[in-house]
């Protein structure tokens, strides 16, 4: 060995005390590997931005058009807050519940009982419920507190919706963990990513006819779609939009069926591939 | 059927479609591809009510897959699985209701306590008395006073005990253990091998198990199965198989087999 070779860490343990470019180097390096690994993480640095660009720029353009509607507006945005975050809740009791299990390395504790995927996916969608009652009654009473916003008067007439938004979120939280199951935890910003992806187009803040036009009929076969443009019929006090709870329901009915087939067929996967055993890495 | 040394204990197992009484484990043709790789190659074996078999090899021998297989994690490519005289995966929760899993590489909710994790898979399980259950076998691993502490605090000793813990709530007839002392100091080891000749003794579990530790595999088992590449290369008592493959020890066939893919003499 020459001396020049067994030189070089002499000099890196001499450098080992300051601040190391090479060493910011390094750890940065370590995250590119990360981001060129993954193609879900690296759509993670454009998405966030521009699902933000879109909700907030739709929305801008709804306060711009309003004319003197100031404090029925306000409902909308508070309802559509409340109404939002039910749904995000219960999609994320499902998803993240599965991944809790993936992080604590219990899964395989969990897959080797006499449990059925059927029953596994049940637990999973109750606590979804709990987590829903808890968080719409929590968000209600707070915006009562706070903005004098009284989503209780209301009452009845959105059930309708907001069991609607749950049962889009079940099929949307079923859908993501079924990703995470293929994918592997490199796929599990999805937990928290894919319902903003339905945000903008939802209309959970501003109506539908605020997108532009193309974007209509999308918009429309969401479920979430109709739910948000139901309560927001309930809250400016028109009667029950029976046909839109309607049409949210039937959608719900493909999109709870389709994500049924899709968590069923990943788990054949899962099961041909050993992706379970993989998960616990 | 191979003999097994020593009085068999008495067994809960029935009659298998294998064609042998008191069969728990039976495996004909068993085989596993992930594309062209070959993990689990034509591997046929029994495992008999009440018997403790080892089950070695080499990392990458495909112990793992062929357990994985075994609870019905994995499908086989094709061949047959059969545990406690049902097909897996066809009657997968009937046999997991009555067969149970621990290993030091899989792990208990950190955020939960001891009890509050065993009371949930005592119920996955539909203990009944769970909590006398619970109580009994903390006690016979020495955890009783741990009973309220984080599971994540647990040191690997301890958690090792009570994934055995959680793999006796269920009085199973099967026991799939994957490398139960992995993690142990050599008493701990010792302790938990007691434990099993105990629980065999007493119960008639049948109890498969993987390790890398030569010495324990070879005062705890009944017969080994030797897997390299897939295949079975060698299945017998620890004396017999020594004897066949002229080793003094199973440490040495082990090293031979890792080193030169070969155990002949």
């Amino acid at each position: 060995m020459s001396s020049a070779a067994v030189g070089t860490p002499r000099r890196a343990a001499e450098g080992a005390a300051g601040l190391s470019g090479g060493r910011i180097l390094a750890l940065l390096l370590r995250q590119v590997y990360l981001y060129r690994r993954s193609l879900i993480r690296s759509l993670e640095i454009v998405y966030w931005p521009v699902m933000d660009l879109l909700v907030w720029g739709f929305l801008s353009l709804y306060v711009a058009r309003l004319r003197g509607g100031g404090a029925q507006a306000i409902a909308f945005l508070l309802g559509g807050m409340i109404l939002w975050d039910i749904f995000y809740r219960a999609q994320q009791a499902i998803s993240v519940s599965f991944l809790e299990d993936i992080w604590t390395r219990n899964l395989v504790n969990v897959f080797v009982t006499p449990v059925s995927t059927a029953e596994f996916i049940a637990a999973m969608l109750l606590l979804g419920v709990m987590k829903v009652i808890v968080t719409g009654l929590l968000l209600s009473a707070l915006a009562l507190a706070l903005y004098t916003f009284n989503l209780f008067q209301f009452g009845l007439p959105l059930i309708p919706f907001v069991l609607n938004l749950l049962l889009s979120a079940w099929g949307i939280g079923l859908i993501t963990t079924a990703m995470i199951l293929r994918f592997g935890q490199g796929a599990e910003t999805l937990a928290w990513a894919i319902p903003f992806l339905f945000q903008p187009f939802s209309a959970v803040f501003y109506p539908v006819t605020v997108l532009p036009a193309f974007l209509r009929p999308a918009a429309w076969a969401l479920p979430t779609t109709q739910a948000f443009e139901g309560m927001r019929a309930v809250l400016s006090g028109s009667a029950i939009p029976w046909t839109v709870a309607g049409w949210a329901l039937a959608e719900n009915v493909v999109l709870l069926g389709l994500s049924g087939v899709v968590f069923a067929r990943v788990m054949y996967i899962a099961r041909d591939r050993g992706l379970l055993l993989r998960l616990e890495g | 059927m191979h003999a097994i040394p020593g009085a068999a204990p008495p067994t809960r197992s029935g009659v298998s479609a294998f064609g042998a009484a008191e069969v728990a484990i039976g495996v004909e043709h068993l085989t596993k591809r992930f594309g062209t790789l070959v993990i689990v190659d034509d591997l046929s074996f029994h495992v008999r009510a009440g018997e403790i078999v080892g089950f070695l090899g080499p990392n990458g021998a495909g112990k793992t897959t062929t357990l994985a297989m075994l609870l019905g994690l994995l499908l086989p490519t094709s061949g047959r699985v059969e545990v406690l005289g049902l097909p897996m995966p066809a009657q997968r929760q009937r046999i997991l209701a009555r067969v149970n899993f621990t290993s030091p590489f899989v792990s208990l909710p950190g955020n939960l306590t001891v009890n509050e994790n065993l009371t949930v898979f005592a119920r996955l399980y539909g203990i009944r008395r769970a909590r006398e259950r619970i109580a009994e076998l903390l006690d016979r691993f020495g955890l009783a006073a741990l009973r309220g502490r984080s599971t994540g605090r647990l040191s690997s000793g301890e958690a090792t005990r009570l994934g055995l813990v959680k793999a006796l709530l269920n009085d199973p007839e099967v026991l799939f253990l994957d490398e139960p002392t992995a993690s142990l100091d050599p008493d701990g080891a010792e302790r938990v091998r007691e434990r099993l000749r105990e629980i065999r003794a007493e119960r008639g579990t049948t109890i498969f198990y993987t390790s890398h530790n030569m010495q324990e595999v070879e005062r705890l088992s009944d017969r080994i199965l030797f897997l390299h590449k897939g295949r079975l290369i060698a299945e017998g008592s620890p004396a017999d198989v020594l004897r066949r493959f002229a080793r003094e020890t199973l440490e040495e066939m082990f090293l031979d087999v890792a080193r030169s893919g070969s155990a002949a003499s």
